[in-house]
């Protein structure tokens, strides 16, 4: 087996430990509960995670090259809405309309990267002004009414009979495994990794840091796209209005993932268990008859325990590592 | 100064060491009412002297008196409570404030916290008049000030507080001729005053103008403390420089001869590969003629902020050039251009090995096999984009065994390497990728001696396999240790080129301050904005 140069891998006792937390909420919530572990529970959740997960894989991408996209939320309104209105009044079939959703995400994305890369702009207001620009394309493609498509687009969030999965979710999955494989065994996982962690020193390494940062964007941007496009199938309709909030909620996973925000630190399938921790804990609290403040409020406080304990992590990371401590010369 | 009376500040037998030996030994006393210039080359130790007045670091033995008292400063506050302030070479304001929100920062409301601006204003107006800086108005945010003017105010807040003895570091790097003027005036009212300041400079015109004594550091210890009209510019050099130092040795040319014959390289030896011509960039360097050749080491000396780190990162084009450009051999020097980003000057066979290691070079908590293999990775890859970590893993391996990398393993991060093993890692990601011209940026700054040899031998190896090298290096030892062919540079100016024949650290010091010497030959100033 040949080693990851990525770095010291962390990656499966983290896993583990996010593991670890899902079986215990899971554990949990079937004891306080008597409906929880049961087939109504799986097809809400396969219902919710599609959308949330990819959207997250992309936030997951531009955390690790230490920047931020705001906009996947409004962008995936956009795209679902272009979906929606080439099926609904241009009479588009579902192919060519899908395509179309992803393009438009790929503009967006490309978009934001470039004036963000290329003019050094802080990539929180490229995408703040992104947020407001894909919003208002939503209400303007929708002429701000949500259409109806009905069971057209209905396969796509259906369970595929004899597999019991929905096309969406075994799409999110299959994303979330092709961005793992990316990060983890392609030069261009490791440029992520390199440009979070000293860009700097990439850009004066001779790579072309605008070009992958760009790209970068694009991905979160087609990835905000296919989002849209699971919640179309899931909803029968595309909501101008929706997936507001929704960039937060990714953050939230991807930070409960242990992706770290400052760049050059992350994991696409640990993002995927932060989006099913956010998930399970979610629909439990809500069969437990707990109200939607009281859901908000607990979530916060995951959120905030998860980044505490990401803080502690770097110290006890030193302590298990201690017999790399340099024996002699200066440092 | 009468017999009975201490001077300001005595300093006896001042020893301070970080990683090596910095001041050996220094006497010195400054008295109340003098300029007193402190020279010397690049570490000499000038700075590190005021630093341990000023009470950023304390003396590993040795005495010092403030007027008679025994002084020993624990922090730069402690030492400011005693009326001991240091400008510094770094800008300390907050650009987004006012001048006089900066000039009081620290007393700038009253007991509820709240600001009177008035008396604000009016306590600004009072500090900036004693500098004669009158025509500044205090609500101007210091942002909106040219670099020259905000030296100014940085002066004038550390005036503004009650001061007996003033560390003044280059202050007049960042000034033009009539700022210098109005700063030496001030400088005469404080002396007058009975304040003893401490005057760092390279300039020697100035240090003729304003100092009533100079004293000489080199290597740590003070050689020498005379007066100001006692000591002419070529005495400064020659007690600056020391005794004559052994010349560069000789290289044998049929090594690289023989080399790159083995080597079939297309490039014969000791032809030129690179033509530098006429190249400039605004506020670092200017008119810079250069030719390199093929199994050469060209050195670059010059003080420190004389564009010698601007010069290596526009050749690399990390920074662009404003004027002039380079010709390469590749097109027969047909064709003049500026390198826009550091991939066209590798493209074009420039690699270059930064001085800030930790800040512009390394990837400090990645494995060193990520660090080494870096630059490859665009190559190291099938089609689908993936990595060929076997070969990286193999390439950083070999880096490791050729550059004697101690490691514990290929996965260990590079934050815990030493020092010295940690600018191998850095030269190794260079040498995998077959570069014709390799620029070195202070190869062995913050380095332990045993790599610094090794670091000097790799790069002789490296022209003796017909590489054209440069090498930048503030340390005269490691320029006569390493080059063929030095030129210096003194503020933006190519000021001399010596072969073995010529070069002695003498000469090398009296070109470093050349382009320093004469007041309003200033060639780069910087932007002022107001």
């Amino acid at each position: 087996m040949s080693p990851s140069i990525v770095g010291r891998i962390r990656l499966p006792w983290n896993s583990l430990g996010l593991v670890a937390v899902l079986l215990v909420l899971i554990l949990l919530f079937s004891s306080l509960s008597d409906y929880f572990f049961s087939a109504v529970t799986f097809r809400t959740l396969a219902n919710q995670i599609p959308t949330l997960t990819v959207v997250a894989v992309g936030m997951t991408f531009v955390l690790l090259i230490a920047g931020i996209d705001l906009s996947v939320g409004s962008v995936m309104a956009l795209c679902a809405a272009v979906m929606g209105v080439l099926m609904a009044d241009s009479g588009w079939p579902l192919v060519p309309a899908l395509l179309a959703s992803l393009l438009t995400g790929l503009a967006c994305g490309s978009f934001s990267g470039l004036v963000s890369a290329r003019w050094a702009i802080p990539s929180f207001v490229v995408t703040l002004g992104m947020l407001e620009i894909a919003r208002g394309g939503a209400y303007l493609v929708t002429g701000s009414e949500t259409k109806y498509l009905g069971p057209a687009v209905g396969r796509i969030g259906e369970p595929i009979a004899g597999l019991g999965l929905s096309p969406a979710l075994i799409g999110a999955i299959v994303v979330v495994a092709l961005a793992q494989f990316i990060l983890v065994k392609t030069v261009f996982g490791r440029y992520m990794i390199a440009i979070g962690t000293n860009e700097e020193a990439v850009r004066l390494s001779g790579i072309n840091t605008v070009r992958w940062k760009v790209v970068v964007f694009a991905i979160a941007g087609v990835l905000a796209a296919l989002g849209g496009v699971f919640q179309l199938g899931y909803l029968q309709s595309a909501d101008p209005n929706a997936g507001i909030g929704l960039e937060l909620s990714a953050i939230a996973a991807v930070v409960i993932g242990g992706t770290s925000l400052s760049g050059g630190r992350g994991s696409v399938v640990n993002t995927f268990l932060g989006v099913l921790i956010i998930a399970v804990m979610q629909t439990g609290l809500a069969q437990l008859g707990v109200s939607e403040p009281g859901k908000r409020i607990i979530t916060g406080l995951v959120i905030i325990g998860a980044v505490l304990f990401d803080q502690y992590r770097e110290p006890l990371g030193k302590l298990l590592t201690r017999r790399y401590e340099p024996k002699r010369g200066i440092s | 100064m009468t017999a009975g009376e201490p001077p300001l500040l005595a300093i006896d037998a001042l020893h301070k060491q970080f990683a090596v030996p910095v001041l050996r030994g220094i006497d010195f006393t400054l008295r109340a009412g003098e300029i007193h210039a402190l020279m010397g080359s690049n570490g000499a130790g000038k700075s590190t002297l005021c630093n341990l007045i000023a009470g950023i670091h304390r003396p590993d033995s040795g005495n010092m008196r403030l007027s008679g008292q025994p002084y020993q400063p624990a922090s730069l506050h402690s030492a400011e409570a005693s009326g001991v302030r240091m400008v510094m070479q770094e800008l300390n304001l907050f650009p987004t404030l006012s001048i006089a929100e900066n000039l009081c920062f620290n007393r700038l409301g009253n007991r509820a916290g709240v600001i009177n601006h008035q008396a604000l204003r009016d306590s600004a107006r009072a500090a900036l008049a004693r500098l004669n800086l009158d025509e500044l108005d205090p609500d101007t945010p210091v942002s909106a000030l040219g670099v020259g003017k905000q030296q100014l105010v940085e002066i004038a807040r550390v005036l503004a507080q009650p001061v007996r003895l003033l560390i003044l570091d280059e202050p007049t790097a960042a000034l033009t001729d009539p700022q210098i003027d109005q700063l030496f005036g001030q400088l005469d009212i404080l002396r007058s005053a009975g304040i003893g300041i401490i005057y760092i400079s390279h300039r020697m015109s100035e240090i003729q103008r304003v100092a009533d004594r100079v004293s000489i550091l080199r290597d740590g210890a003070l050689i020498a403390t005379e007066n100001a009209d006692e000591m002419d510019v070529e005495r400064m050099v020659h007690l600056m420089a020391g005794p004559a130092m052994a010349r560069i040795p000789p290289k044998t040319p049929t090594t690289i001869a023989a080399t790159a014959a083995s080597n079939g390289s297309a490039t014969k030896p000791g032809h030129v590969v690179l033509k530098i011509e006429q190249l400039g960039r605004q506020g670092a360097f200017t008119d810079i003629n250069l030719e390199l050749r093929a199994g050469e080491v060209l050195g670059i000396g010059g003080l420190i902020g004389s564009g010698r780190t601007e010069l290596l990162r526009t050749l690399f084009g990390a920074d662009t050039a404003d004027t002039g450009g380079i010709r390469l051999a590749a097109d027969d020097f047909s064709r003049l251009q500026q390198l826009r980003n550091p991939a066209e000057a590798i493209a074009a066979g420039i690699g270059l090995v930064v001085e800030d290691r930790k800040g512009q070079g390394l990837l400090l908590d990645k494995s060193i096999a990520l660090n080494i293999g870096l630059g490859q990775l665009g190559t190291l890859h099938n089609r689908l984009g993936i990595v060929n970590d076997k070969a990286i893993a193999d390439n950083s391996a070999e880096i490791c065994r050729q550059l004697d990398i101690k490691h514990d393993d290929l996965q260990q991060p590079v934050a815990q390497l030493s020092g010295g093993n940690q600018q191998k890692v850095l030269i190794g990601r260079w040498l995998l990728r077959d570069l014709q011209i390799l620029l070195f940026d202070e190869p062995g700054r913050g380095v332990d001696a045993r790599s610094k040899l090794l670091i000097q031998e790799l790069i002789r190896d490296l022209a003796a396999q017909g590489k054209a090298v440069i090498v930048v290096s503030s340390e005269t030892e490691e320029l006569l240790a390493l080059a063929d062919r030095v030129v210096v540079l003194s503020n933006g100016r190519l000021a001399g080129e010596f072969t073995a024949d010529t070069v002695s650290e003498q000469a090398l010091l009296e070109a470093s301050f050349r382009f320093y010497t004469t007041a309003g030959q200033k060639v780069a100033p910087p932007l002022e904005i107001s």
